[in-house]
Parts: structure tokens; sequence; C-alpha cells
């Protein structure tokens, strides 16, 4: 038995929804409290109003509790997104409809005649695969340089290329009604080309990263003062890496400075002399130097050996008395 | 020239799929975000609200300082950001002296600004302010209770506006479904003067009464706050007219190989094939059972048995 009452509220069920619209305050209340209080009342009775509706629903029994199927909601809210628009039909859906050709269900495995048995109709081992095809029999229209194989091939790719050519045109004219499927998207591969016909230039991620720091070395001061952009890194230094020594360091076992300037004053005033003399090189040095002078006194005396052979033999001795003095000192010293 | 670019993996087309425009819509997702200045209670405001609307919801917490929702150009950064969450509502919160807790609740019609709401908070208590009995406390994703109270929701063009954006705000996801088991919380609005509305969140207890329907009672558990009206924006007529569209409920598309009865219910035919029990094969066979191995076994025994034969016959 149900007892029809005049429900003042507006419920909506579907939605959980209930609504007094009669309600006034006539007066605020004076306190927070009684405001609080009062505005749960009301709202306690609007929420029994829909449990009574909602609980008077048939229920079917579940594990968790009481499944109850919800009217749909009365109150229209807006969309999230538009309708979804129904798909153009493609060329060949066209094509068909006219012509009244109605699509065949086909079966996975189709039967070979060849082999015998039960083959794929695609795929891996499949019925009528091109490179199965023992022998192709020349016909008369064929041309004698030809690989028939080979046009099989040929052939085949013509065909996938032009399928992909009539998909894409089909996904075009979808796109342009902006009934586009949702996964799938159209890009534009390649920009118009202008000028010449080079095709634009991949630019690596290492070049892209270096453009800014080669611009950099144009200005005055390399760079150094440049406003960068958030995020971006500091340019990597090209060329040799310089180390200086810390301007103030303490002195002791490891100070460097120390170390730097001990090395070449040593070196200077060749402290360890014996170190700093290469005998076997001072002997070879020694030895060439003499060889090539000989070398020379030899051409020399072949070519005015008529003019002055009274005066040179003397100078000659002369001359290599004074050269054997100091590298017989050399010798006593070593 | 242009490519086809369709997803390699299974998961990126379901995600893409989730998010096309579909006949009969799931619920909305909210986008929660802030300006470039807030104050604590706002703070506390925004992350309250995505607490209640934990599922569907998404909480950036940076500070956005291009967003001005009621201008003509500051919404781009919102309808970026719409789009690459999929959210269709969003909550923006901002703190100047001139509009003090500033909240605006906007709704996006493909992901571009549809109508838009704003309105001050005072008289704010956060959830931790409330003391009760914890076992009543709302689960997450509940679909709770809403309660409108007040002629103003009816008289008033700006309290209407907010009532149904409060709807949409707060009802959750759209079911067929319902356990009367889960039902725990509640939302109670309501409009105290023509500009103020007084919105609470109350858990419910169900307690015994003869009939078949409990009893209810509300407690006030969660967030409370005075939402006072500044500024609204209806959404143009045209707009209007097309986001309130919806699909004739098309005759669903008939299930292959299921028909339902009034007796008996739903029953399915399942086609099974002829069993040839004679030419089927057994699924893991023995390694000794193999006729193969069988024979070479047999021959090996026949050719050591003549081997011996030989051996003892020289």
């Amino acid at each position: 038995m149900e007892t029809e009452n005049q429900n003042p509220f507006q419920l909506d069920v579907g939605n959980l929804l209930a609504f007094n619209p009669f309600h006034n305050f006539p007066s605020l209340p004076t306190s927070r409290d009684e405001l609080v209080k009062e505005c749960l009342q009301e709202g306690t009775k609007l929420v029994q109003a829909v449990a009574d509706s909602l609980f008077n629903l048939p229920s079917t029994e579940d594990v968790d509790g009481p499944l109850v199927k919800l009217p749909p909601p009365t109150t229209k809210l807006p969309r999230e997104k538009h309708l979804p628009k129904p798909k153009p039909p493609t060329k060949w859906e066209e094509f068909a409809k006219k012509k009244g050709i109605k699509k065949r269900k086909k079966d996975k495995v189709v039967w070979d005649e060849q082999t015998g048995a039960w083959k794929r109709r695609f795929g891996y081992d499949r019925v009528n695969d091109d490179k199965d095809i023992p022998i192709i029999e020349a016909k008369m229209t064929d041309e004698p340089g030809e690989d028939p194989f080979a046009k099989r091939q040929d052939d085949k790719k013509k065909r996938v290329e032009k399928q992909e050519k009539n998909r894409l045109q089909n996904l075009k004219q979808a796109a342009k009604l902006g009934a586009l499927p949702s996964h799938v998207q159209l890009a534009a591969t390649a920009l118009p080309i202008t000028g010449t016909q080079a095709p634009p230039k991949k630019v690596t991620k290492d070049e892209l990263g270096n453009v800014a720091g080669m611009a950099a070395t144009s200005t005055a001061s390399g760079g150094k003062f440049d406003r960068k952009l958030p995020g971006e890194k500091p340019a990597k230094k090209q060329g040799k890496h310089r180390k200086f020594l810390p301007v103030v360091e303490g002195s002791g076992i490891c100070s460097r400075e120390k170390e730097q300037t001990e090395n070449v004053l040593n070196k200077l005033i060749s402290k360890h002399s014996h170190e700093i003399l290469n005998v076997d090189k001072a002997v070879t040095m020694y030895n060439v130097k003499k060889e090539k002078k000989a070398r020379n006194r030899k051409n020399q005396e072949g070519r005015s050996s008529s003019t002055s052979n009274k005066l040179k033999p003397k100078k000659q001795l002369h001359k290599k008395g004074a050269k054997k003095g100091p590298g017989s000192s050399k010798k006593g010293k070593a | 020239m242009m490519k086809i670019k369709t997803p390699k993996k299974g998961r990126v087309k379901r995600e893409l799929d989730k998010r096309a425009p579909k006949l009969v819509e799931t619920g909305k997702k909210t986008l929660i975000l802030q300006g470039t200045k807030t104050s604590g209670t706002l703070n506390s405001v925004l992350s309250e609200i995505y607490h209640l609307k934990k599922g569907g919801a998404v909480r950036f917490t940076r500070k956005n300082d291009n967003i001005r929702p009621f201008e003509s150009g500051g919404e781009t950064s919102l309808e970026f950001f719409s789009l690459k969450t999929d959210c269709s509502i969003f909550v923006y919160g901002s703190h100047s002296k001139k509009r003090p807790n500033n909240l605006v609740i906007g709704r996006m019609y493909d992901h571009h600004v549809y109508d838009l709401v704003e309105v001050g908070v005072e008289n704010f208590k956060s959830i931790e302010s409330f003391t009760y009995d914890k076992k009543i406390a709302p689960r997450v994703g509940s679909k709770p209770f809403i309660a409108f109270v007040g002629e103003g929701f009816e008289n008033v063009d700006e309290l209407k506006h907010l009532k149904e954006v409060l709807l949409d705000l707060l009802r959750g996801k759209v079911v067929e479904n319902i356990n009367l088991a889960g039902l725990d919380r509640a939302y109670v609005c309501t409009a105290i003067s023509s500009n103020k509305v007084y919105l609470t969140h109350c858990a419910l207890r169900l307690k015994k009464s003869g009939t078949v329907v409990p009893r209810m009672e509300l407690v006030e558990v969660g967030p409370s706050m005075d939402l006072v009206v500044r500024r609204h924006r209806l959404p143009n007529e045209g707009l209007r007219k097309e986001a309130m569209k919806t699909a004739k409920d098309q005759p669903k598309k008939k299930v292959k190989n299921v028909s339902s009865d009034a007796i008996q219910g739903t029953i399915g035919k399942i086609y099974i094939p002829d069993q040839k029990v004679g030419e089927m094969a057994l699924p893991n066979k023995a390694k000794g059972v193999k006729r193969e191995r069988r024979e070479a076994k047999n021959k090996d025994a026949n050719e050591h048995a003549s081997k011996k034969q030989k051996e003892e016959s020289e």
C-alpha cells in the first residue's frame, strides 16, 4: 500500500538529489550553532525523503548488501565532450553498398590443395605464399630479360602502397568531418621543400646542445655573461684546460709552488751537475760537429786548391790544434 | 605528406579510447589548482576538496600566475591543463585583498571553458576540527546524497547556477546500480541569504525503524564553509544547447547468442563443435608412449638378441 503524500521536495533519485524550494529563513538565527542545527534538520528531512524512495525500489541480493537499480537522473547537466560523430563510409563501403556486395565471413584456415593440409589464410606458412611458387611459366607477352619472381614482389609492394594511400585518404575524409577514430592521429611528416631539393637535415641532440655555446663564442666575453634561459645548462668548455695553483697555500711538505720553483732553480744552477750533463750525448754531438766541419773543409779545398795552396795548410794545422784544446779539456773533466 | 600514427601498444590505445567522446559519459574528473597567492584557509579548502573527490581528481600544487578565468586571454592555460589531464571541472583558488579566499569553480565543454562561478569562502571549518565516532566516517568514493535547501536556489539566478555547478562537482560517477549498504555520506547546501550558501559534508547513520526504510541521521564530519557568490558567467546559448544534447537512446546492439526470458532470465547459447574422440590428440604424450620410441626400443632389443645368438654360436 503506497501512501501518496504530497511531497513538497523535488527529488532526483538517479542523482540522490533532493531540493526543497520552499524553505526560507525569515530571520537569520543569531548564533552559528543554531544555524547549523537548522540546516542539518532540513537536510535530514530531504535525505530521508530520498532514502524513502530509494529503499522502496526493487532490490536484488548481493554479496555485500542489497543492490538497487537506480532510475536514470532527471536533472539535465551539460556534457563533458561533444557527441561522437558517426564514421563516414569509406570509398569501398560506398561502392559495396551501391553494387550490393555483402561482406562474407572468412575462415582463418583454408584448405591447401598443393600440400593437402589446412593452412592459414595469412601469416606464417600461409596458403598462397609468393615464396612457395617453384616455377612460373613464361607467356608470349613476357619480355626476355625480366625476372618474374621479382616482378611478383614488386606488384605486391605496389598493391600495398596503393592500399595505404587509400586508407590515408579515407582517414583524411573522416578527419575533415571530425570523426577520426580516437586512437589514430594524422601527422605531417615533412614540410614543403623550398629552394634546393635537399631534405632538411636532422639535428642530433648533442649538436643542439652545443649550438648556444658555439654562438656564444662570438661575443666579446665568450658568452660568460649572456642571459640564460631557465633550465639551460652552462656551456661545456672546449680546448685545453689550464690548471692554476692556489694563491694562498700553507708552507710545508705539500706546498706546490715551492716544489715548482725548486725544480726550475735546480735545472738552472745545476746543483747536481752530473745529472745535468749527458756525457754520451755530448761526445756524439762533438764528433758529429767535427765530421761536418771536416767535410766542409774538404769541399772548400777542392774548390780553391790552386789559389791558396801555400797559405792554407798552415792555417789548418793551427785550427786543428785549437780545436783539440777544448775537446781535450772536456775529456779531462769527465 | 601525411603519416598515420597509431599506437603500438594496446595500453596506449585503451587510454586514448577512455578519453574519446562517448555516447554515454562516465564521471567528470576535477582539476584543483591555485593562483599566485593563497591563504592558509584556501590551501586547506583545496586539499579537502581533493580528499573528498579522491578517485576522480587531479591536484596541482604549484602556483600558476597566468590563469585568470574571467578574462578573455587568461583561460588558455586552464584549457591546456584540461586537455592534458582530461578534466572537465576545475577548482581554482586564489587570495587577494579585493577577493579574499576566492574559489572559481568552472566547467569545460570539449576542453573549452563552458561556465564559471566565483565564490568566496568564509567561516571554514576543516575536517580535523570535527569530532565524531570514527566508525561512521564515510569511505572514499561512495556516492553521496545531495540536499539543497532554500528558496534562493529557485529565485536567484546566481544561486541557481551555483546549484547546478555544485551538483556537477559533488555527485561523482553516474551509476546504474547502487549498493544500499554503501551509502554513508551527504552534502547539505542551504541558501542563507540571497548570495550566501552554507555547505557542509555529513556522514550518514542509518538507524533501525519499523519499515524497510531506515531512519537517517546526519552527523557533521567533513569541511563546512560559507560560500559567498561573487561573480559568475553563464554559458552562451548556442554552446549550452549543444552541450545539453543527449543521444536519443539508440537501440542497444544485439548481443549474439543471448536471449532473455521472463521466467528463466538471461539465456545464452554456446555452440560446441563435434568431438571426434578417436582422432583427438592426447595433450601431453608421455615419452615412453611415443610409437617411434617403442619401435626403436624393440629394434634394439631384437638386435641385442641377434648379437647374443651370434656370439653364442661363435
